[in-house]
């Protein structure tokens, strides 16, 4: 093992260039002859299009064009897709209304695309966005999660009655309902997982290049997963064939899930740059991020657990109505229904679980997969479920879980949801939780807290969540367009150092690092010869992306096994070098050596041997390069526990994080300081979203909350110093071990801030606060609280 | 951004000239408000007029009557000053509230009033401490200069030069930051002046205001548990999706009475 190997702290390689403004992001590039796009959005949530005139526009000193709905369609340019068809209780098909780059007759939320301006410079192009005339009749709007498919609402979409895209089931309603009967305790709880905006740090952008003379067509821009897009644009859209059509994703700056998507704007970018035949760029300016990024959660649930006399859980019964905003975005369906209701299981043996879910229109911008997708919020709908019913059973909340626990020697274990969870220990986690957040101190602490006049609260989430996406096979038989498996290559240059070319992406997960420890410590290699190379459908094998916690457990599977390809191959040309039976040399340090002698030669040297092929045997190929594609055999699935403890400020209702635990078993570690700062970054989400972020609308469609001055984003004061620990159990069922980090944080951490502050606040009497629990709704619930008792 | 024509005049006679001449001109000072407003087109300026150069708006000076800042002292000089900090303790920690870093090292006290945001710190401090507003035409006091919600009585061409405060007994500013933007939700600012008490709130309505009624509590008697007692009106108070006018009138009392606490303590 050497100071680069697996399980090293090696600090990242990409942090240098990016700290140091060397980095290349989107709007880094420039095309000879560039313009500029700037869209005309819809000021209104629902609207007819009556006309529009260009006329004053096109007058504009530098514009050069300005393009409408109506000819995209006439360039047959086809409409944005849902790569998941989700099929509803009576096993039809979900409702997928077109879905247009520019809307043609009607506009569907505020921030919809009506127009774009093309212009010699950004400021031309958005000058003539404002001179774009737009006649609209307004509509009214149906903007509320809960009522948007109850009768007599606004419609959206002719193709969707009653604004329903979906109404899915998963379980036996018949068999849950009699298990509820019979059951000794219940509890049921409404909540709502509050819509949350993406906010990367880098806006999204496109850059589409044409060449006229080759008819090949480049698409430079911030995307998650550049094979998809290609994909996605080619055999659906129909911009250009897939062998036309290069799209490059350079640095990232964070994607959380909203860059994913195949969007109207590089679409438009695509096909304006073919109209004008020169480039078109355009990057998002952060208002436009707000109200046109796919948004993430939306959920008003209804959830119920049943347990017997002594809390051993029985049943789980929950509905829920996902948002999923005026038309549906790429993995839109998927999120509320196979991302998350397969997760109600938890970590806990209850046997029977049903929930249905409506999936609905409103005019609002669309939702679709946001870090965790689904999981958080199913692992909200647990977790609140299992520490209320620990208050009405007077079972402490740690106790109770115990109790439920799928136990260490149970595994491989089959929910009554689909998933089969592979291995995992969640009773350790839990126990070093204990340790690590000192429950033991807190009685002491909540007394201190009280003379202070501050409510102390404590609250755990122990989580599970189904990564590393996903199996090919069980993704198509549940819908999915797709595969999910991964690619790598591995190509040694004649001089020994090597390119890693992935299908997978980095936007802020390290692959530069991580990748190139697993390499040179599989290959032996030195750590610093090692490159990787994503983000180039022209550079790299075709790959789905990252997202879903899948680079590690799926992608460097597939680096991991072109690995062992690689060292086959090095046998033979070793053998050759050696004089010796491939199958009588072994592989070790980056060694081939003749076994039980001392003859051997570097890695290095089998390279330059394959590409200086003097005096080769016939039947050995040249060159000394693999590919490998990985399709999982399962998901893999990280789980822990976290312990979040709150201090309320009962005047004020401030809530303060005082102390946050987390002890995760994420399988196998590659690199224990990234892994740790994956964790810090999903808390701090999930701490958002449980405290402070909200998308907001008011009646009208308007989003209330469309910049920072009413967005409340994390800051570094919002949260604690973490404690982070991690177990190992490592997956059986891929070739490192490896489960998965990057969206942990997040699962856990709304549900154990929020199992904190109802501890907190069930002193005075509160029994329900929603997400975010903003100071404003803290105060309103004690003081609402206390109006109760006094009555 | 719209298109305008950039000017850095040397002197105030100058600036005062192109702002009385240009109907659509506007002076900058730290940018820090207007610029956001130009690059959201919100604002379409023929002339920006940047007070950057004028040394003499810049500095503060202390003496035993009080401590003068000129109005391009940006918050971030105000918030580190050792003579406000030792004169006026409470007016540098109601600087170092504003805003990041970047913002206090840009933003000044002269944008800040004459912006008057009704969010803004800096009203409340003036009219807490009794403070008086150098112009080039005049002196105005306070509580005549700021006059409602992004309304001075500053005339056209009329510029800042700097704030005087007098030296207070004792003071405290107690802001309840909002979330998102961190501007005030409700500050208090309560100060035991030579004329009296003042107790100045800003955040919670259109433009920063005085409570009378806790002014003469503190008065018999400088201490917490005077103003306990004492709930504003939500009539006319700012409701918006961070706070009612009832949690803003509720908040009034709780930073009023932390201010008393912590100006008695500090
Ligand atoms: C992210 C952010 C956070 C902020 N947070 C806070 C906060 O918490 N609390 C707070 O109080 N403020 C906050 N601000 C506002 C900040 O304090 C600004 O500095 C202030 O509002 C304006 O000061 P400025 O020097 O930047 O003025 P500018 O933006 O340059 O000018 C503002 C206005 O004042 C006029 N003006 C400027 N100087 C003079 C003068 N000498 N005479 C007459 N008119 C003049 C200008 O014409 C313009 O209309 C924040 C700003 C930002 C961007």
């Amino acid at each position: 093992m050497t100071d680069m190997s697996i399980g090293r702290a090696v600090k990242r390689t990409e942090d240098l260039r990016f700290i140091t403004g060397k980095g290349h992001y989107l709007d880094d590039f420039s095309r000879p002859h560039q313009t500029y796009a700037a869209f005309v959005r819809s000021p209104h949530a629902h609207a007819e299009i009556k006309k529009i005139n260009k006329t004053k526009a096109l007058k504009v000193p530098g514009v050069v064009a300005v393009l409408t709905g109506d000819e995209l369609a006439a360039d047959k340019i086809g409409t944005l897709i849902c790569g998941w068809v989700i099929k509803g209780k009576d096993g039809s098909p979900h409702k997928a209304p077109p879905h247009p780059a520019l809307a043609t007759k009607k506009v569907r939320y505020v921030g919809d695309h009506v127009a774009v301006v093309i212009g010699e410079t950004l400021d031309a192009a958005k000058d003539g966005a404002e001179a774009v005339e737009v006649e609209y009749r307004t509509l009214p709007a149906a903007v509320d999660t809960a009522s948007a498919h109850k009768p007599g609402q606004p419609q959206l979409h002719a193709e969707a009655p009653n604004n329903l895209c979906y109404d899915w089931e998963i379980g036996d309603r018949a068999k849950v309902d009699a298990a509820f009967s019979g059951a000794a305790h219940a509890v049921k709880l409404q909540f709502v997982n509050n819509r949350l905006v993406p906010n990367a740090i880098e806006p999204r952008a496109a850059l589409a290049d044409y060449d006229t003379g080759s008819g090949e067509f480049t698409l430079y821009t911030t995307s998650q997963n550049p094979h998809v897009a290609r994909l996605v644009l080619s055999a659906f859209i129909g911009i250009a064939p897939e062998h036309k059509l290069r799209v490059i994703a350079p640095d990232v700056g964070g994607g959380f899930g909203s860059k994913i998507f195949i969007y109207a704007e590089e679409t438009v970018a695509l096909w304006a740059a073919r109209k004008i035949g020169r480039p078109v760029k355009w990057t998002a300016e952060r208002s436009e991020s707000f109200v046109s990024d796919a948004h993430g959660r939306d959920h008003v649930t209804t959830a119920e657990l049943a347990t017997d006399k002594d809390g051993k859980f029985l049943a789980m019964r929950v509905n829920t109505v996902a948002n999923l905003g005026a038309y549906l975005s790429t993995f839109a369906s998927a999120v509320p229904t196979y991302l998350y209701a397969t997760l109600l299981a938890g970590q806990y043996k209850t046997p029977l679980i049903y929930c249905d879910v409506q999936g609905v229109f409103t005019n609002t911008t669309p939702v679709d997969a946001y870090r965790g997708a689904g999981r958080p919020e199913a692992t909200y709908v647990v977790e609140r479920l299992v520490e209320e019913m620990a208050a009405k059973l007077k079972i402490a909340p740690d106790e109770l879980r115990r109790r439920n626990f799928v136990q260490a020697n149970e595994f491989p274990y089959t929910t009554p949801v689909i998933h089969q969870y592979d291995c995992g220990d969640f009773q350790r986690a839990q126990r070093e939780a204990l340790r690590v957040a000192d429950v033991a101190g807190f009685a002491q602490r909540k007394a201190d807290a009280k003379k202070r006049g501050k409510l102390r609260g404590l609250g755990y989430s122990s989580y599970i969540e189904a990564c590393g996406i996903a199996p090919s096979a069980a993704v198509g038989s549940l819908g999915g367009g797709v595969g999910l498996w991964e690619s790598a290559t591995i190509r040694f240059n004649p001089t020994g150092n090597v390119s890693i070319h992935v299908g997978t992406h980095s936007h802020g997960q390290s692959h530069q690092t991580t990748f190139a420890q697993v390499v040179a410590d599989r290959l032996g290699v030195p750590f610093e010869s090692v490159e990787i190379v994503e983000g180039d459908t022209a550079r790299t094998p075709f790959g789905m992306g990252t997202y879903g916690s899948r680079s590690a457990a799926v992608g460097l599977s597939a680096v991991s096994k072109a690995a062992d390809k690689i060292v086959e191959k090095g046998k033979k040309i070793a053998g050759h070098l050696l004089e010796a039976a491939p199958q009588d040399i072994e592989f070790r340090d980056g060694k081939f050596r003749v076994m039980g002698t001392d003859k051997e030669v570097g890695i290095a040297q089998v390279a330059f041997a394959a590409y200086v092929p003097h005096n080769y045997p016939k039947d050995l190929e040249p060159g000394f390069e693999e590919t490998a594609f990985y399709d999982p055999l399962n998901f893999s699935f990280p789980a822990g526990t976290h312990v979040a403890e709150v201090e309320i400020d009962p005047e004020t209702g401030t809530t303060e994080i005082v102390n946050y635990s987390a002890v995760d078993d994420f399988g196998t570690i590659i690199n224990p300081m990234i892994v740790e700062g994956q964790v810090h970054g999903g808390i701090v989400q999930g701490v958002g979203q449980a405290l402070l972020e909200g998308a907001v609308y008011d009646a009208d469609g308007q989003l209330a909350s469309g910049s920072y001055m009413d967005y409340t984003m994390p800051r570094a004061d919002n949260v604690p110093s973490f404690k982070v620990e991690t177990i190992v159990v490592p997956s059986p069922l891929n070739p490192l071990g490896v489960k998965g980090c990057g969206e942990a944080g997040a699962i856990a951490a709304p549900a154990a801030v929020m199992n904190a502050v109802h501890d907190a606040l069930r002193a005075v009497g509160v029994d329900k606060v929603e997400m975010p629990a903003t100071p404003h709704r803290v105060w309103s619930a004690i003081r609402n609280a206390k109006k109760k008792a006094a009555k | 951004m719209y298109e305008f024509e950039y000017q850095k005049p040397k002197t105030l006679a100058a600036a005062a000239d192109v702002l009385k001449k240009k109907k659509d001109a506007k002076l900058m000072a730290g940018g820090m408000t207007l610029i956001p407003t130009l690059k959201l087109r919100l604002a379409k300026l023929s002339h920006v007029v940047d007070l950057a150069g004028m040394k003499d708006l810049v500095g503060i000076k202390a003496t035993k009557a009080g401590v003068t800042i000129g109005a391009m002292t940006t918050h971030g000089a105000v918030a580190a000053s050792a003579a406000v900090k030792k004169a006026i303790p409470a007016l540098a920690h109601l600087a170092d509230g504003i805003g990041d870093p970047a913002v206090r090292n840009r933003g000044t006290i002269g944008g800040s009033i004459s912006n008057n945001d009704p969010a803004a710190d800096y009203p409340a401090g003036l009219v807490g401490l009794g403070a008086t507003v150098v112009t080039t035409q005049r002196k105005i006091p306070a509580d005549k200069f700021f006059l409602g919600m992004f309304e001075t009585a500053l005339k056209r061409g009329e510029i800042v030069k700097a704030v005087e405060f007098p030296i207070p007994k004792r003071a405290a500013y107690m802001k309840f930051p909002n979330p998102a933007s961190r501007y005030a939700i409700v500050g208090v600012f309560v100060a035991e002046t030579a004329d009296g008490v003042r107790v100045a709130v800003t955040g919670a309505g259109g433009c920063v205001f005085r409570v009378p009624e806790m002014e003469a509590a503190l008065a018999k008697k400088f201490a917490p548990e005077s103003v306990v007692g004492v709930s504003i009106p939500t009539d006319g108070l700012n409701e918006d999706i961070h706070a009612s006018a009832e949690y803003r009138a509720h908040l009034v009392t709780v930073m009023a009475k932390r201010a008393v606490a912590a100006a008695i303590g500090g």
